[in-house]
């Protein structure tokens, strides 16, 4: 296939930021397109200053372009403007490396990482060239496959996508190549069946081929998703690899030429989290922890330097600071002298509970970084139903070390919208920020609080799966009640998400098959990028289930039925339903449960299912205690909790 | 005064294919995670939060490409296993993504003012589509006759209004069918190259544009920051600009440059 260069060079000059089409980062790669090597286009389905780090996009790729019989460029959606461009001058999507049109490629594989992106999904395999929907491809089209977080409820995008994998890519990926690569080979293009392929796919472990399946409804509710024919399992269950250490990857991170997000070198430093926060998806779907010994972190944060040049690492992961020995491993890299005491430390994700002074100061030496807290919760009875246990006594504790170690903004992280949530619970956001305030104030003249609000949507295989998110107008009412609350106190700022734009996350993340046409009519209606502010549009949706004839109440503002069918009930992430269902009862009762890495196992099925266990350094909980270690989790519990129900 | 044992490093290089479409900021980025890379001793600011001492010339548009762009920075005294300074173009290029090419480094004296306070000029290649030759040379022949050129354009995201006759000091056909060569005063206010060709009149569009000198003007002699294939300490430096610029009388300041011994020293011949 030729090279579209020519073409696109013409149209870069018109639009914004040109840089995101040119390739050529260093750690891009130019591979050579032969007939022994299964071409596979990975695609994140957002811009490419947010696609470029993702570090499983980066993994996999890597892990393909090392195989002999397999090679991979990558593809970021294009802005509406290039879009534009391109669809006048008849150019498809194209690879940012040699910028070889999509069809050049024998698989798509895209990463999904939030669901607002759907419509991007579409778009792109529109710009593709591909037919939209699985069932109108043949034998001569690209495979069309996404994995990552959302994939856990693959339902919304069956119509688009020919296979889900779900769980960690680093071995499935080789064995769909090997799958693809037999297909290929067997036949000529015009006589390849893809049904054979289809097939051949599912009877892989973790991968979740929605042709096979079909879903029924009663009454306009789902009852069931079964499979169609013989071999194809009832249930399919994520992949998870048993090592981080076995997996160095990325070992030649890509350094792009222009400004993306999280520009740095990124070394993550452990997979899967059991603090077991109630809302988070993220800590549920990728148990047990499994942590990279510190000796690698250390080689892959050495070596990353060096190649990147960079002068920032961030060690990433679900709850960075609960690394055994990060103290010790942070003060390594600030310390060494090979990098002249000019690299600086960022952990994305602080715990709140065992965040000490000396972490705080061996972070602040080079620079300062921003500061982050989650207590995600307003009051202790709050953060006990979503199992965030982090006192007001921690929290004060962690803000006074920021403040006296000389930061002077810091920012809280809040969702509104929980489960049992009282007005008093949304005040108590207000309350926890101005003692933030008033405890910055023992040290500096001039402190800032940002407490961040986001609109809790419940995401499946969580144990608030079964939960009614709140309304818009719901949202709204508790964010003003919340600012006005707010205004009280100076040097507190209150940042809020766009409680319409939760709305339609929940769609996306818990509708079932049917919500397909729903986005697919939101695509052709324009509506793509919608997880950026100045592109959200509801009305698009709303106007998308009114055509379908469905119901915004019925998919996400009503609570569920312990017995009712779920669109995901096929797709396993490991977890028991019955403990999925018996922590939801504990969360109405504001019962907390104990990290289960140094405390006994809860049986939620995500290590005996696997055969695995959690691979942590360290056999003890971090001084401090952590989530609910050492802690006395009856205090505090003052308000008898039922669940409300929720007008329309 | 350069605080001791600091030494002032000034390097050409070019921009040049695909790279062309990112940014200056993006630029200077990349030059800084390469100068990282290649370990040489820079000197970083004092203060909270220090920043490596480098500083770039005048910015180049998005989509421009450049056979002369510079940048001059602050080392502190040579460690042990420095990079030579003749090495130093070939093993910086190396860690520089395509397109970027290392083409001199010299030491440069304190005195030296900065590249965006001297640079007087720049010399442009310019393509312009739309119109054919004949077409092109009338409205240059009419551009140049014109007492004021007004364009419309936007600055910080306001619309103003302004008068680029006076940046134009050449303009002319080049023997490359539709591409100028024009030479664009940057001060008081220098004139995109984009703008230019815009001013010609539709149908004409701008193409590619390519920056391939930089000037200073000193004591009524003009020349380059520093000369491709320049390498060498201040002293040496001085002693092939005076080849280059016999003109340049004993006694002034230094020049910073040079071109390798045997070398014309003149601009590349395009």
């Amino acid at each position: 296939m030729e090279t579209l260069w020519p073409q696109i060079e013409r149209i870069l000059p018109t639009v914004s930021k040109p840089a995101r089409y040119i390739g050529g980062e260093q750690g891009s790669l130019l591979p050579v397109h032969d007939a022994g090597s299964v071409a596979w286009l990975l695609l994140y389905p957002d811009t490419y200053e947010i696609g470029l780090p993702n570090q499983g996009l980066q993994i996999l790729y890597e892990i393909l372009n090392e195989r002999p019989d397999a090679l991979a460029e990558r593809a970021y959606a294009p802005w509406v403007d290039m879009e534009a461009a391109m669809r006048a001058a008849g150019i498809p999507l194209f690879s940012v490396e040699q910028h070889l049109p999509a069809a050049a490629f024998d698989v798509l594989a895209f990463n999904l990482s939030a669901e607002l992106v759907y419509t991007n999904l579409v778009n792109m395999i529109d710009l593709a060239g591909l037919p939209l929907h699985g069932v109108d491809r043949g034998g001569a089209d690209a495979l069309v496959i996404a994995g990552g977080h959302c994939v856990y409820n693959p339902e919304p995008l069956a119509d688009f996508v020919d296979a889900f994998v779900l769980g960690d890519g680093e071995e499935v990926v080789g064995e769909i190549n090997e799958v693809i690569s037999d297909w290929l080979r067997a036949s000529p293009p015009e006589d390849r069946d893809r049904g054979a392929l289809l097939r051949a796919l599912a009877g892989l472990e973790g991968v979740y081929v929605p042709a096979l399946y079909s879903a029924s409804y009663e009454d306009g509710r789902l009852v069931s998703t079964v499979p169609v024919g013989p071999g194809v399992p009832a249930e399919v269950a994520k992949r998870t690899i048993s090592d981080l250490a076995d997996w160095p990857y990325p070992a030649r991170p890509l350094v792009p030429l222009t400004e993306v997000v999280h520009d740095r070198l990124n070394v993550e430093v452990f997979r899967g989290c059991t603090r077991g926060c109630r809302f988070c998806q993220a800590g549920m779907i990728t148990r047990p922890v499994r942590e990279r010994p510190a000796a690698q972190v250390r080689e892959m944060v050495q070596r990353g330097l060096e190649w990147s040049g960079h002068d920032e690492v961030a060690l990433t992961s679900l709850s960075s600071a609960d690394f055994s020995g990060i103290e010790d491993t942070v003060r390594d890299i600030v310390d060494d002298p090979d990098h002249g005491g000019r690299v600086s430390v960022s952990l994305p994700s602080l715990r709140v509970d065992a965040f000490t002074v000396g972490t705080a100061a061996e972070i602040q030496k080079v620079r300062r970084t921003g500061l982050t807290f989650a207590p995600e919760g307003g009051t202790w009875r709050m953060r006990r139903v979503i199992n965030k246990l982090i006192t007001e006594e921690d929290l004060y504790s962690a803000v006074d070390a920021a403040f006296s170690q000389g930061w002077r903004r810091v920012k809280l992280y809040f969702l509104i919208g929980l489960p049992t949530e009282l007005d008093e619970d949304v005040l108590g956001i207000a309350e926890l920020g101005a003692r933030c305030v008033e405890i910055g104030r023992k040290y500096h003249k001039g402190v800032t609080v940002v407490a961040s609000v986001g609109g809790f949507v419940p995401k499946p295989h969580t144990p608030f799966q079964w939960f009614g998110q709140d309304t818009v107008a719901e949202l709204e009412r508790k964010v003003a009640l919340l600012r006005n609350e707010a205004r009280r106190t100076r040097g507190l700022t209150i940042r809020w998400h766009e409680p319409a734009a939760s709305v339609a996350e929940g769609l996306a993340s818990r509708g079932d098959r049917r919500m397909g046409a729903v986005i697919e009519r939101v695509w052709r209606a324009g509506g793509t990028f919608q997880e950026w502010s100045e592109r959200f549009d509801l009305s698009l949706w709303e106007a998308a289930l009114d055509a379908e004839g469905l119901s915004v109440d019925e998919i996400c503002h009503r609570d569920r039925d312990g017995d009712e069918a779920l669109p995901w009930d096929h797709i396993s992430a490991g977890l028991h339903r019955d403990f999925l269902w018996g922590d939801w009862q504990d969360a109405l009762a504001s019962v907390a449960v104990e990290d289960c890495r140094w405390t006994p196992c809860y049986d939620c099925g995500a290590c005996t299912g696997f055969g695995l266990e959690h691979v942590v350094a360290s056999p003890v909980p971090p001084a401090g205690g952590s989530q609910g270690t050492g802690q006395d989790l009856s205090v505090g519990d003052r308000i008898p909790v039922r669940l409300v129900s929720r007008a329309p | 005064m350069l605080p001791e044992g600091q030494r002032r490093l000034r390097l050409r290089f070019t921009k040049e294919g695909k790279i062309r479409f990112t940014s200056h900021r993006d630029v200077a980025r990349m030059w800084e995670r390469a100068l990282r890379r290649s370990r040489l001793p820079l000197a970083y600011s004092q203060g909270f939060s220090p920043h490596p001492l480098v500083s770039f010339g005048l910015a180049l548009p998005t989509g421009c490409e450049s056979r002369g762009e510079y940048l001059d920075m602050r080392l502190e005294e040579a460690g042990p296993g420095e990079i030579p300074l003749p090495d130093l173009p070939a093993a910086l290029s190396l860690l520089l993504p395509d397109g970027i090419t290392v083409e001199a480094a010299a030491l440069i004296g304190e005195a030296e003012g900065s590249l965006q306070q001297e640079v007087a000029s720049c010399d442009w290649e310019l393509e312009v589509l739309g119109v054919r030759d004949e077409e092109l040379q009338e409205r240059v022949e009419k551009m140049l006759a014109a007492p004021m050129l007004t364009v419309r354009r936007e600055r910080k995201g306001r619309q103003t209004e302004d008068d680029i006759r006076p940046a134009i000091r050449t303009l002319s056909l080049t023997s490359t069918k539709g591409h100028l060569r024009a030479e664009l005063a940057t001060h008081p206010r220098g004139v995109r190259p984009g703008d230019l060709v815009t001013a010609l009149g539709t149908p004409a569009v701008p193409g590619r544009a390519c920056r391939t000198h930089q000037w200073i003007e000193r004591d009524g002699a003009r020349f380059e920051p520093l000369v491709v294939g320049a390498f060498g300490t201040d002293g040496d430096a001085t002693q092939h600009a005076r080849r280059a610029f016999p003109h340049v009388r004993d006694g002034n300041q230094p020049q910073p440059g040079g071109s390798p011994p045997g070398a014309d020293g003149g601009p590349r011949q395009l």
